[in-house]
């Protein structure tokens, strides 16, 4: 455990050194654009499958914490001109609020019938952005980029540094979950919640726990995007396409450990942005719905599964 | 004074429409307990279904919407059983997988009818569509009449199917019990198989009322998301006259709200409403689950 320990922190800290001296040696300004969106997903379906993942309940509404973390944004640097960090910070207050919200919902709900009281959050908040005028309404709003701090030299490269390490939060706190009590108890209670809460699991504590999380980091990934976009409007901001997106990363990565999504998300974030430039953005989203469907009825343990499987050492409690 | 009348009525008729819509998902969802997330996807896709016919051969969109009923019939038939095949048999997970399978399938439908047809609204030509009638000061279109009457006749159909035919009962048989239905000899897996198909092939008129009271586009859908498991979920799962009550609430709610506040808070009515009932009344109004 120890060993992997160090393992995982010196991976991280390489890929951060990597996303550092890329931005000072690659002069072409594509791959920043490209990489951040990339990115982005990682750390999106690294922070959904804590929720969607451990605790088995599929959140729809990737997208409305997604477009709060933007909007949040875009008030606080219309408001008070407030810099990348603080904007990253608040919207994952707000982003842990509505999961805390969300994880009241689970209280009453479960499979299905949470999986719609996601995409209600995520349209009704949706419509509210639309009739809010400060932040620009239906029509959305431009963002002006502040000057960019010191030791980059350009905006969008910072931002794909921002990005980068979000992800590497995400990844640690998602890992540590894992390997936690957190994680064996989320596990319990997504394999029968009655039985779990009988033998002493604290279900709806667990269940708060990952919903906050979750929800914090679905937010802060979202808050550096309209810095990226350097526009924001409400139809863009809350599109079902993230939620799509995220949940079919993880699942095509496989949940059952937390580099699944990062697979997931690698694989199909990049598939998307080399289809989006050599055919059509259109094209994209059909492979990832029927990906997400191949998937979920040929391997339902995702690439992790499949690597398993490969390896020979077969899970338990397959039958 | 005048405006909220109007509203009511507007709101009846089209309540009764949303009704007719949902009444597929009613048994898919209501009865079969499958989690159809692409019926509003299936439902756009049968509007395009009576498009084509309506553009090519400029047959009425009722007409239309029955052509492609048996079609629709056998699709609802396979995609039971691919479900049942891959999820419900296996049992474990199913609920999870299941979802995400019908999110995924309906997100292929919504791109293959963008590829195919573009993101432009398409509309249908028929006699009833752009008249108005007008009684005293108040104009009712008479493409929400039809809808109405349509959507009306439809509920009574599916009410009498399911209460007076053998299959129809045999539905709500497997609904209510499973087992007990497989301890009597018979086969509940090609019950629930025709069930689907039925709740599939109400979508073709559903669909025609869909393009008729309205234009549509590939990615409709979404907003149906939320009316139809509105519907479905406050009427109580899986009860008929229920579903077009709710409906009717649905409709007058959106109504009043459209015209007080107008057009752009619409959407989140029926979304709110379902969440309201979600975390009030889960059983719904006419639950058959206490």
């Amino acid at each position: 455990m120890k060993r992997s320990g160090i393992a995982f922190w010196t991976g991280a800290a390489i890929f951060l050194a990597a996303a550092f001296i890329m931005t000072k040696v690659v002069g072409n300004q594509y791959p920043f654009f490209a990489g951040y969106v990339v990115l982005q997903f990682v750390a999106l379906a690294v922070a959904w499958s804590i929720l969607g993942g451990y605790a088995g309940y599929v959140n729809f509404g990737t997208s409305a914490f997604f477009g709060v973390g933007v909007y949040s944004s875009v008030f606080l640097v219309k408001a008070f001109g407030a810099p990348l960090p603080v904007q990253i910070l608040t919207a994952a207050a707000i982003g842990a609020l509505m999961g805390l919200a969300l994880g009241l919902l689970t209280l009453r709900m479960q499979g299905i019938f949470f999986s719609i009281a996601t995409i209600a959050l995520a349209i009704i908040i949706e419509t509210a952005v639309t009739n809010w005028r400060f932040v620009g309404g239906a029509a959305g709003i431009q963002i002006q980029r502040p000057p960019v701090t010191p030791p980059f030299d350009n905006y969008v490269q910072m931002l794909f540094f921002v990005q980068a390490l979000l992800v590497v939060i995400a990844v640690a706190v998602s890992r540590y979950i894992q390997n936690s009590w957190i994680g064996r108890g989320l596990q319990a209670l997504k394999d029968d919640e009655l039985a779990a809460e009988c033998s002493g699991v604290p279900t709806l504590r667990l269940k708060l726990l990952a919903c906050v999380i979750s929800g914090a980091l679905l937010c802060a990934v979202g808050a550096p995007s309209a810095m990226y976009l350097q526009f924001a409007n409400p139809e863009g901001a809350f599109n079902l396409n993230y939620s799509a997106s995220t949940l079919a990363m993880s699942l095509i990565g496989g949940t059952a450990h937390w580099s699944g999504p990062i697979i997931g998300a690698i694989l199909l974030s990049t598939t998307q942005q080399l289809l989006t430039v050599t055919i059509s953005s259109e094209v994209n989203v059909l492979v990832l719905g029927v990906m997400l469907v191949l998937f979920v009825v040929g391997a339902p343990e995702g690439v992790i599964g499949l690597v398993r499987k490969l390896r020979g050492n077969r899970k338990e409690g397959e039958a | 004074m005048d405006l909220l009348l109007d509203a009511v009525v507007i709101g009846v008729l089209l309540g009764c429409f949303y009704g007719a819509v949902s009444l597929g998902l009613s048994v898919s969802f209501g009865l079969l307990d499958v989690p159809h997330v692409a019926h509003p996807a299936f439902l756009v896709l049968a509007s395009y279904g009576v498009y084509i016919i309506n553009e090519h051969y400029g047959v009425d969109p009722l007409v239309a919407g029955l052509l492609i009923t048996p079609l629709l019939f056998v699709f609802g038939l396979v995609a039971y059983r691919l479900y049942y095949e891959t999820f419900e048999k296996r049992g474990s997970d199913a609920g999870v997988r299941g979802i995400a399978f019908f999110f995924g399938v309906a997100f292929i439908i919504e791109v293959l009818i963008i590829m195919q047809f573009g993101v432009d609204q398409r509309s249908v030509t028929a006699t009833y569509i752009g008249k108005s009638l007008r009684i005293a000061d108040m104009r009712i279109p008479y493409r929400l009449l039809v809808a109405f009457a349509v959507a009306a006749a439809l509920t009574i159909l599916l009410t009498l199917y399911l209460s007076k035919t053998f299959m129809g009962r045999a539905i709500r048989a497997v609904a209510q019990d499973q087992e007990a239905l497989r301890l009597m000899g018979a086969n509940p897996i090609k019950v629930k198989q025709w069930a689907f198909g039925i709740a599939t092939a109400v979508l073709g008129v559903a669909g025609a009322l869909l393009i008729i009271v309205a234009p549509v586009d590939p990615t409709l859908d979404r907003a149906y998301i939320g009316r139809t498991f509105c519907v479905v979920v406050m009427a109580g799962l899986g009860s008929m006259s229920g579903t077009l009550v709710a409906a009717i609430i649905l409709g007058v709610a959106e109504s009043i709200v459209l015209t007080m506040f107008g057009a752009s808070w619409a959407p989140a009515v029926s979304f709110a409403m379902l969440l309201g009932v979600l975390a009030v009344r889960p059983q719904g109004l006419f639950g058959r689950r206490s």
